[in-house]
């Protein structure tokens, strides 16, 4: 059976940005900065409380099964907000709210109370959004 | 953003703005009691709603941040004692000390074992990497090659 995952992509459109973001604005810890041959690197974060969970800040470029055309589509998609790419926690939203916020996080949607818990929606520099959420206990 | 949605937000942002003094101002000497006042907190109200939202205490949250940032320099090769100094510990006795309550090895193995992770990376790139991305984007064909 399967037991856990241990990584995920986002798709990002430069990970030099990307790495400001997710490791000085959000917080988030490198667990890989490898160089993949003189054109590519293999960048993987992890939530602070999660280090078993690598997020790959994947770049979007040409190679591999991307050509030319899916690489502009992705560049497209990405910048236009069409992903939503995760669920993150936090224990305090409010704070987290504005501990972010000071740090320049673009947020879609302020904390609101919903069914599912607090919420609140945050894009990161690329365009992909993100749900940030205090759960109902 | 109704006064009623976010009763706390004022009072968060207070705790917020001292926390991200903290992360600026880590390497300095810091009072925490000169933090409170300037959040205008008692000593003791600041340290309770601190440890609420953050999940411990002020002092507590400073250390982490200074072992945290002695981590990221130790990773770059700077010598054990000029990190200690370098985050804000009076010695390096006690850096030595603290930095292994909180990562459970001493500094100098723990920075051993990251400078022989970043030489395996550049030495041997496919071992950081799950086979089947290093496959799929030809990255494998590529550091194989070279």
């Amino acid at each position: 059976m399967i037991t856990k995952v241990t990584h995920m992509c986002i798709y990002v459109l430069n990970q030099d940005s990307a790495y400001d973001f997710y490791v000085n604005k959000l917080g988030f810890k490198v667990h890989t900065d490898a160089p993949m041959g003189p054109d590519a690197r293999w960048l993987t974060v992890t939530p602070p409380e999660q280090p078993e969970l690598e997020i790959t800040l994947f770049l979007v470029a040409e190679g591999g099964m991307f050509d030319k055309e899916t690489v502009q589509t992705m560049i497209n998609l990405i910048k236009k907000g069409t992903f939503g790419a995760a669920v993150f926690t936090c224990n305090n939203l409010e704070a987290t709210y504005e501990e972010l916020k000071a740090k320049g996080v673009v947020f879609k949607k302020a904390p609101t109370k919903e069914f599912y818990g607090y919420e609140a929606l945050f894009t990161d520099d690329s365009g992909n959004w993100f749900s940030l959420s205090q759960l109902n206990s | 953003m109704g006064a009623e949605q976010y009763p706390k937000m004022y009072l968060y942002k207070r705790i917020v703005d001292a926390k991200l003094f903290i992360d600026k101002h880590y390497a300095e000497r810091i009072d925490l009691s000169n933090i409170a006042d300037e959040a205008c907190f008692s000593k003791f109200h600041f340290i309770r709603l601190f440890r609420e939202v953050y999940g411990k205490t002020p002092h507590n949250y400073l250390t982490q941040v200074r072992v945290e940032n002695a981590q990221l320099l130790l990773s770059k090769n700077i010598s054990v004692s000029e990190v200690s100094f370098l985050v804000g510990f009076d010695s390096s006795t006690s850096f030595a000390a603290i930095f292994k309550k909180h990562a459970g090895i001493s500094p100098s193995i723990y920075q051993r074992r990251q400078l022989l992770k970043r030489a395996l990376h550049v030495d041997k790139p496919l071992t950081a990497i799950p086979n089947c991305f290093a496959e799929t984007f030809g990255w494998k064909k590529a550091i194989s090659n070279s």
